[in-house]
C-alpha cells in the first residue's frame, strides 16, 4: 500500500482550493441575501379574490393559494442584491461540486468517507436543494437562512474537520458506503431547506416585523412540508440501508449504536412533524418546533455523536 | 369513586364508557405524537450512557468510576435502556396507538374502496376549486361553440375521467357524476403503518430467537460451534444450546495490511482471515476467506471478522530442559499501533511462574522509552516480567486470563526479547520468544427474523412513498339549467387541482379550445 501519487495530491490540493473559493462565494451570497432581506418588506395588500370569473370555463383555485402564488412574496426592492446572491449561490454550488469530484478522484472513492468530506457533501446537497426549490419559485427571502449556516458548515469543515485525502479503513470498504451515506447526505440537504422554512414560519408567528419580510405563513408551511416530505423517505432509506450494511459489517442489523439511535431519533421527530401537520392543535407552530428538534438531532448526530460519544461510527478522522 | 351496589346495571356501562374514552385518548393523534416525542426522548440516554448489550465492559468501568450515581442510574435502567421497562412501555403504547389508529382507518378505507366516491355535494361553488360553464353566455361573448346536450357532457366527462384512471360514479338521477383518484395514498399509509408493526415484531422475535457469540481464534487453531467455545455469548430467551449448527473451522492464516505512507500511516487497509471450514462434522474441509464486510454465511448462521491481534509464541523450560509451556498466547491490543499486553500462567511449575508481557510490534527506542510506531510486526520486541509464587488459581475462583493476581507473587526479573532470543531466569529456568503468530476475533450470529424485518422495511418504504406522494382528490360535475358546473377537492397539500379541472373542462368541450390557466395568465 502506498500513499497518494503526485497527481492525487495535486487533485486533493485543488479540491481544497475550490472549497475555499466556494466558501468565499457563499459569504458574498450571505451579504447579498442579508441586504435583500433587510430591504424587502411585503406591503400589506388585499388578497386578490378571483372567484366569480369562471364564466369562460377556467377553474379557480382557492383564494389563499392563488394569492400566495401570484404575489410571490416580498416586494421587489432589493432586486439587485438578490440577483447577486442567487448568482453567487450558483457559483458556490458549482465550485463545491467540482471540489467533491476532484476529491473523489484524488481518493479514488465516493467523496464521503470522513467527517470533512461528509460536511462538504452535505453543504453541497443543501445548496442544491435551495437551488432546486428556487428554480421555479422566488426563494430570495430564504437564501440568507440557508447560505449562512452552510457557509458556517464549510468553514468548520476546512478549519476543524479537514482530513487528508486517502483510502478508507476496511470497515468502510463497501458499496453501501455510496448508498447509505449518499442517501443521508441528500436527506440532510432537503431537511436543511425544509427546516429553515419551518423555523422562519415559527419566528414570523411571534414577530410581525419579521413576518413582513417573508411570504405568507401558508406558503412557508407548504414549502417546508414539501422539502421534509421529500427528505423523509430518503432518510428512512438511509437508515434501512445502514441496517443492511451493519448486518454484514458488524454482525447485527440494529445494535443501538449511538449513531443508529440518533438516526432513529431524527426519524421519529420528523415522523412527528409529518403527523403534526395534519393534527388539530399541532399544525403550524408545534409542527415547526418538531421539525427544528429533528434538525437539531440530525446535526448532533453528525457532530456530537462522532466527537463526544464513542461508538462504531467513529471514522471522523479527528 | 364511590362503589355502586353490584346490582346496579350502570357499572359495566360506565366502565365500558371509561374504556372507550381511554381507547379514544390512546389512539388519538395527539397521544401518538406525544408518544413519538417520548420515544425520541427515551432513546437519548441509551446513546449517552454505555449499554450492556453493546459494551458491557464500558458499563462496568462507568460503575466503578461512579459507584453511587451509577447504582441509581443502573436501577433506573440507564445502562440497558432499550430493554428497560419504561422504554418498552413507551413503544408498546405507541404500537397499540398505531394499531388502534390503523384498524378503524382500514375499515373506512375498505368501505370507500367498495362504495366509490360520495355523491355530488349541494353547493359545488363552495369547493376550493370550481368551474362553471354556461354555453349560452359563452356564445353571446363570441364563442362559436355549439352547446353540448346534458347527457353528452356527462358521457364525455365520465369517458375522459375513466381514461385517466379516475373512479367514476354516475348520479342516480343522471344529472351529475362523482369521481375520485389516488386511493393508493390511503392504501400506502395503511401499508406503511402495518409494515411498521410487522418490523417491530420481527425485531423482537430476532431478539428472542437469535444469538450472538464472540470467539478468539489463534492461527493454526480451530473453533467448533458449541457454547463452551465462546468467550462471550448472548442468546435470546428462547434459544437452547442444542440449537447451534455444528459448523467448525480452523484459522489457517490471518493478514492485516496497514497504510505505510502519508498522514494516515498506520490506518488499517485490509483484514483477511483464511479459514478451513467444515459445514458439518462429516463434510469435507473447504478453504474460505472471511473479511470485514464479507462474513461467512452457513445456513442462517453468519461468522464475522471483528478484530485481530498478536499472539507471541513462548517456550518455557525447566532447569533440566523439560518443557513447562510452549504455546501462543493471546495479547490484547491496547492502542492503534497494537501495543499489546498479556500474561502466561504456569501454576503447576515448581515454584509457580507467571509472565507478564508487553509486546511492541514495531518497537522504537526513543528518549521517552520504547514505543511501538506501527501496527504491523516490523520490529517486534517483547518486554517480559517474571513473577514467582502462588498464582492463586487453586481456589477455583474465576480469574481474568489477561491479568496476574500479584497477591502472593514476587518479581524475579524482567527483560526485552526479540524473536528467537532466550532469557534465562535467576533460578535457571529459560523463556524463549519463539516467534509471533496472530489471532483473529470472530462474531458468530444468527438473527432468525432478519429477513422478515428487511421485507417489512422495504414494504414500509413503498407504502411511505405512496402515502406521501400520491395525490388523492375528488371531482364532481353537475348539469345546471344553463350548462354545467364542476368542483374539485383535495385533502393533500400538493397543487394541481386546478390543472385537473382545466383538463376535464377541455375534454368536455371537445378539446378543441385552448384554456388558459387562471394563475398563469
Amino acid at each position: 500500500m502506498t500513499g497518494l501519487t503526485a497527481a492525487q495530491s495535486t487533485l486533493a490540493d485543488l479540491s481544497l482550493a475550490l472549497v475555499y473559493a466556494s466558501l468565499g462565494c457563499l459569504l458574498g451570497a450571505g451579504v447579498a441575501f442579508a441586504l435583500t432581506f433587510a430591504r424587502s418588506v411585503t406591503p400589506t395588500q388585499p388578497v386578490a379574490v378571483l372567484v366569480g370569473a369562471g364564466t369562460v370555463g377556467a377553474p379557480v383555485d382557492s383564494a389563499a393559494e392563488a394569492a400566495a402564488e401570484s404575489t410571490g412574496g416580498p416586494a421587489d426592492r432589493g432586486r439587485l442584491p438578490a440577483r447577486i446572491g442567487m448568482a453567487l449561490t450558483w457559483l458556490a454550488t458549482v465550485l463545491l461540486a467540482i471540489a467533491l469530484v476532484t476529491r473523489a478522484l484524488s481518493a479514488g472513492r465516493a467523496p464521503w468517507g470522513n467527517m470533512y468530506e461528509f460536511a462538504l457533501a452535505g453543504a453541497a446537497a443543501a445548496l442544491i436543494a435551495l437551488l432546486v426549490v428556487g428554480y421555479r419559485r422566488d426563494v430570495r427571502w430564504l437564501g440568507l437562512w440557508v447560505v449562512v449556516p452552510i457557509a458556517l458548515l464549510l468553514g468548520l469543515a476546512v478549519s476543524v474537520l479537514y482530513t487528508e485525502s486517502g483510502p478508507l479503513v476496511p470497515a468502510l470498504h463497501s458499496a453501501w458506503l455510496v448508498v447509505h451515506v449518499g442517501a443521508a447526505i441528500v436527506a440532510f440537504g432537503a431537511f436543511t431547506v425544509g427546516t429553515a422554512a419551518a423555523l422562519l414560519m415559527l419566528i414570523a408567528q411571534a414577530r410581525p416585523w419579521f413576518a413582513a419580510r417573508l411570504p405568507q405563513a401558508a406558503r412557508l408551511d407548504a414549502l417546508s412540508y414539501r422539502c421534509i416530505a421529500f427528505a423523509f423517505p430518503i432518510w428512512t432509506f438511509a437508515v434501512v440501508a445502514g441496517a443492511i450494511w451493519a448486518e454484514s459489517a458488524w454482525g447485527r442489523y440494529w445494535g443501538w449504536d449511538p449513531k443508529e439511535t440518533w438516526s432513529l431519533i431524527v426519524w421519529v421527530l420528523y415522523a412527528g412533524y409529518l403527523h403534526a401537520r395534519v393534527t388539530a392543535g399541532w399544525r403550524g407552530g408545534r409542527a415547526a418546533i418538531l421539525a427544528f428538534l429533528g434538525y437539531t438531532a440530525m446535526v448532533f448526530n453528525f457532530f456530537g455523536v462522532n466527537i463526544l460519544i464513542p461508538g462504531l461510527h467513529s471514522y471522523s478522522g479527528l | 369513586m364511590a362503589s355502586p351496589p353490584p346490582s346496579e346495571p350502570a357499572t359495566p356501562f360506565a366502565l365500558r364508557q371509561w374504556l372507550r374514552w381511554g381507547w379514544g385518548q390512546l389512539t388519538s393523534m395527539s397521544t401518538a405524537l406525544l408518544l413519538l416525542f417520548a420515544l425520541a426522548l427515551a432513546a437519548v440516554p441509551g446513546s449517552l450512557f454505555p449499554q450492556r448489550g453493546a459494551s458491557p465492559l464500558a458499563v462496568n468501568e462507568w460503575l466503578e468510576r461512579n459507584p453511587q450515581l451509577g447504582a441509581v442510574l443502573d436501577r433506573l435502567g440507564m445502562f440497558d435502556v432499550f430493554a428497560s421497562a419504561w422504554f418498552t412501555a413507551v413503544y408498546l403504547l405507541l404500537l397499540i396507538s398505531i394499531a388502534g389508529c390503523v384498524l378503524p382507518r382500514l375499515r373506512v378505507h375498505l368501505r370507500a374502496l367498495r362504495t366509490g366516491p360520495p355523491p355530488v355535494p349541494a353547493q359545488l361553488d363552495r369547493l376550493p376549486c370550481y368551474v362553471r360553464h354556461r354555453p349560452a353566455l359563452d356564445s353571446a361573448a363570441g364563442s362559436a361553440m355549439a352547446p353540448a346536450p346534458g347527457p353528452a357532457v356527462i358521457e364525455r366527462a365520465a369517458g375522459y375521467l375513466r381514461g385517466q384512471r379516475w373512479r367514476v360514479q354516475l348520479s342516480a338521477d343522471g344529472q351529475g357524476l362523482s369521481a375520485e383518484k389516488g386511493y393508493a395514498r390511503e392504501t400506502g399509509n395503511l401499508v406503511f403503518h402495518a409494515a411498521l408493526l410487522v418490523l417491530i415484531v420481527a425485531v423482537a422475535a430476532g431478539a428472542l430467537f437469535g444469538y450472538r457469540g464472540q470467539i478468539i481464534v489463534r492461527e493454526g487453531r480451530g473453533f467448533a460451534n458449541t457454547l463452551t467455545q465462546y468467550d462471550l455469548f448472548n442468546q435470546g430467551r428462547l434459544v437452547r444450546a442444542g440449537d447451534l449448527p455444528p459448523l467448525s473451522f480452523t484459522l489457517e492464516d490471518f493478514t492485516a495490511v496497514f497504510e505505510r505512507e502519508g498522514t494516515q500511516r498506520g490506518s488499517p487497509r485490509a483484514f483477511i482471515a483464511d479459514v478451513l471450514l467444515r459445514r458439518t462434522p462429516a463434510s469435507a474441509p473447504e478453504p474460505v476467506r472471511i473479511e470485514v464486510n464479507r462474513p461467512l454465511r452457513v445456513g442462517g448462521t453468519s461468522v464475522y471478522l471483528t478484530g485481530h491481534g498478536y499472539a507471541p509464541v513462548l517456550a518455557v523450560r525447566q532447569v533440566d530442559g523439560r518443557l513447562l509451556h510452549a504455546d501462543a498466547t493471546v495479547f490484547l491490543p491496547q492502542d492503534p499501533v497494537f501495543t499489546s499486553t498479556g500474561v502466561v500462567k504456569m501454576p503447576d511449575a515448581q515454584p509457580g511462574l507467571g509472565l507478564q508481557g508487553v509486546l511492541l510490534p514495531s518497537a522504537q527506542f526513543g528518549a521517552a522509552g520504547p514505543v511501538s510506531v506501527f501496527p504491523a510486526a516490523d520490529n517486534p520486541v517483547l518486554f517480559l516480567t517474571a513473577w514467582e509464587g502462588d498464582l492463586g488459581m487453586d481456589e477455583g475462583a474465576p480469574q481474568n486470563v489477561y491479568a496476574l493476581d500479584f497477591t502472593n507473587l514476587t518479581q524475579i526479573g524482567s527483560t526485552a526479547l526479540r524473536p528467537g532470543q532466550v532469557w534465562t531466569l535467576p533460578d535457571g529456568r529459560t523463556v524463549a520468544f519463539v516467534g509471533l503468530s496472530q489471532f483473529a476475533s470472530f462474531q458468530v450470529a444468527d438473527e432468525p427474523a432478519a429477513g422478515w424485518a428487511l421485507a417489512a422495511a422495504v414494504v414500509a418504504m413503498i407504502g411511505l412513498l405512496a402515502g406521501l406522494f400520491v395525490r388523492r382528490r375528488r371531482i364532481w360535475l353537475r348539469l345546471t339549467p344553463d350548462g354545467w358546473e364542476a368542483g374539485a377537492l383535495s385533502r393533500t397539500d400538493a397543487p394541481g387541482l386546478a390543472d385537473d379541472l382545466t383538463a376535464l373542462t377541455a375534454a368536455v368541450l371537445g378539446g378543441n379550445r385552448q384554456h388558459r390557466h387562471p394563475l398563469e395568465g
